[in-house]
């Protein structure tokens, strides 16, 4: 028996009773159908995710302030509320870290924030020249914040698009060379940033940049910074750059245990890893209830095929006698099991591929049918056919000739 | 015990019917000499060769190379055509699809199925039109025997006859040997040799020396 005669005996046996096909290859359709759809959408949640988390920086660090605690005490304040970091760590990093590409010193508050009657609250950054290539932000009209403003303490702002739109109306032009008002002091718009969209917590559009100096003397009145954002020269530096700027911070703070550290370096790959991780978990969750209809729909199959070696009895008798091997019977069983579900399969992943598709057109949620996961499911439709097919085939193969041509 | 002290030995190119009421074993018999069924004790030839001790999938081989069953019921592939009911052996021979049309088309003519009926599904045909694809089914493989379990015994006398002389025609024009089972003696005497059976024994072991000829004129 060739390859090509259990084709051809599979084909015939399955379409001799299309409707009872369709139906039982159905539970598998919808089966893949679902598993394809769920990993699509969780896939889908983990690239936008891991998208705007990399619109905040490529290859970024950010050094914040960590506890303030003394030895010896049980009581802190809140993370990031000390006032730990100052201009001169942001100065030693830049000069002391060869792998430090570019290093942005920050210091951020809020403000009340007027202009022509208008008024919003909104979050103030005091920064430096280099924070656009660290944060990856772009300037959509006027210029950015210069070494030249920050050296002079000039009292100019850049606006988000958000801000612009509260402050000026919705779309407004010619902003760049108005006053708005920070805190009662006046400030003059040199430039619009180009939206970058919310990352799911905070919106980077509604935003002012100061420089940072000048918001140090006008909003702060004190020396501190809030953030440092370091962007290191490549992807593998990280790690190092990571355990450097923690060596060099002690040493400049006088910590000699690490534990007492007054800072904490967060490490861009590892808020990607865990924003990962939680939409893995995500989409196991989402496939294995999909997965849950797989098994009912190859309990489906199993049914169907007992109950087609049931009514085939008398051809499976005839068959062995003239002269078919177990092998040869279980295979053609097997065989037919494994067309329906492959089928079954494929038609589900158009149906997936289609529902995905509707997902993100009507739905608005972003969805990602890879590859990978079509392989996996051409893989498992075929492995359940396998598991499913294997009793009934055996039962077949294991039919006495002699009762098998005498069944009624 | 179905069978016992049954003994004889059936030469090469010979049409023996074996003959028996309901019960008497004849059912037995012919599963153990199909090779479908070993006898509990005793020992069985087919072409100098012991079938009593080998495993289902040798017995498998030795029906597949050696024995065309033909039965009451034909049990053929319903929904499929006729070449392909009687290439249906020659699939599990391994043969080539070429071969196998050539030979299911030889066996269609020796088993006398008119040439514009291949092509037909076998539920389109007549009894007596799928009793003759069953014997071409048989043939297809040279076997050295051909069982045929009760062949007309769903076929009216006319339809009957007609399977008949195909059997008695191969047996005469192709030398093939044939077992003929049947409890019916009119029947029977259509063969050369007619064994007698009852309750399991051997009970007449005869030539047929008026051998029934079917009427050619029917």
């Amino acid at each position: 028996m060739t390859i090509n005669d259990i084709f051809q005996e599979t084909f015939s046996a399955v379409t001799v009773n299309k409707v009872r096909s369709g139906l039982t290859i159905l539970g598998i359709v919808i089966g893949i159908g679902s598993v394809i759809t769920m990993i699509s959408i969780g896939s889908g949640a983990a690239g936008s995710i891991e998208e705007s988390i990399q619109s905040i920086g490529s290859n970024l660090v950010m050094v914040m302030p960590g506890f303030q605690r003394g030895v010896g005490t049980q009581v802190s304040a809140g993370r990031g509320s000390a006032q730990t970091l100052t201009q001169a760590d942001a100065d030693a990093i830049r000069d002391e870290i060869t792998l430090a590409q570019a290093v942005a010193p920050e210091i951020s508050r809020r403000y009340q924030i007027t202009a022509k009657g208008k008024n919003t609250n909104t979050q103030v950054i005091g920064t430096v020249a280099a924070y656009p290539e660290v944060r990856n932000i772009q300037v959509d009209t006027g210029v950015f914040i210069s070494e030249q403003n920050v050296r002079s303490l000039s009292r100019v702002a850049v606006l988000g698009p958000s801000t612009r739109d509260d402050l000026f109306g919705e779309g407004a032009t010619d902003v760049v060379g108005k006053a708005i008002r920070i805190n009662k002091i006046d400030f003059k718009v040199i430039g619009i940033t180009k939206s970058k969209g919310s990352t799911g917590f905070s919106n980077q559009d509604d935003v002012v940049f100061v420089p940072l100096s000048t918001a140090q003397r006008f909003l702060a009145g004190d020396n501190y910074v809030t953030t440092i954002s370091v962007e290191a020269t490549s992807q593998k530096d990280m790690a190092i750059i990571q355990q450097q700027i923690s060596e060099l911070l002690l040493s400049h703070h006088n910590i000699s245990n690490p534990q007492l550290a007054d800072f904490q370096i967060l490490n861009q790959q590892d808020i990607v890893a865990t924003a990962s991780s939680v939409t893995d978990t995500m989409t196991i969750l989402l496939a294995s209830i999909a997965g849950i209809s797989l098994i009912v729909g190859g309990i489906g199959i199993m049914n169907m095929m007992l109950t087609t070696v049931t009514e085939r009895t008398r051809e499976i008798g005839l068959r062995k006698a003239i002269g078919a091997k177990k092998r040869d019977i279980s295979l053609q069983f097997l065989a037919e099991a494994v067309m329906l579900t492959f089928l079954g399969g494929f038609i589900g992943i158009l149906l997936g591929w289609l529902s995905a598709f509707l997902v993100t057109q009507f739905a608005n949620i972003a969805t990602k049918v890879s590859l990978m996961s079509i392989i996996l499911a051409f893989g498992v439709s075929a492995a359940i056919g396998i598991v499913f097919g294997y009793y009934p085939a055996r039962r077949a193969a294991g039919l006495n000739p002699i009762e098998a041509l005498r069944y009624e | 015990m179905a069978l016992r002290a049954a003994s004889f030995s059936i030469g090469d190119g010979e049409f023996v019917a074996i003959m028996g009421p309901s019960g008497s074993g004849k059912s037995t018999l012919m599963h153990i000499l199909g090779a479908l069924d070993t006898p509990t004790s005793g020992t069985y030839l087919l072409d100098n060769q012991d079938v009593c001790k080998l495993s289902d999938d040798e017995l498998a081989d030795i029906r597949k190379d050696k024995i065309g069953f033909v039965f009451q019921s034909y049990n053929l592939l319903p929904r499929a055509s006729v070449l392909r009911n009687v290439e249906l052996p020659l699939m599990y021979a391994g043969a080539s699809k070429k071969e196998r049309e050539e030979k299911a088309r030889q066996a269609l003519i020796a088993a006398g199925l008119l040439q514009d009926r291949w092509g037909h599904l076998s539920n389109q045909l007549s009894g007596g039109q799928m009793q003759r694809v069953a014997i071409a089914r048989a043939l297809v493989n040279d076997p050295t025997i051909i069982l045929a379990d009760e062949p007309t015994g769903n076929l009216d006398t006319k339809t009957g006859e007609i399977v008949l002389d195909t059997f008695q025609r191969l047996n005469s024009e192709h030398s093939r040997t044939i077992v003929l089972i049947t409890h019916e003696r009119y029947v029977a005497e259509h063969a050369q040799r007619i064994i007698h059976i009852r309750d399991g024994e051997i009970i007449k072991d005869e030539k047929n020396i008026k051998q029934r000829v079917v009427n050619h004129h029917a």
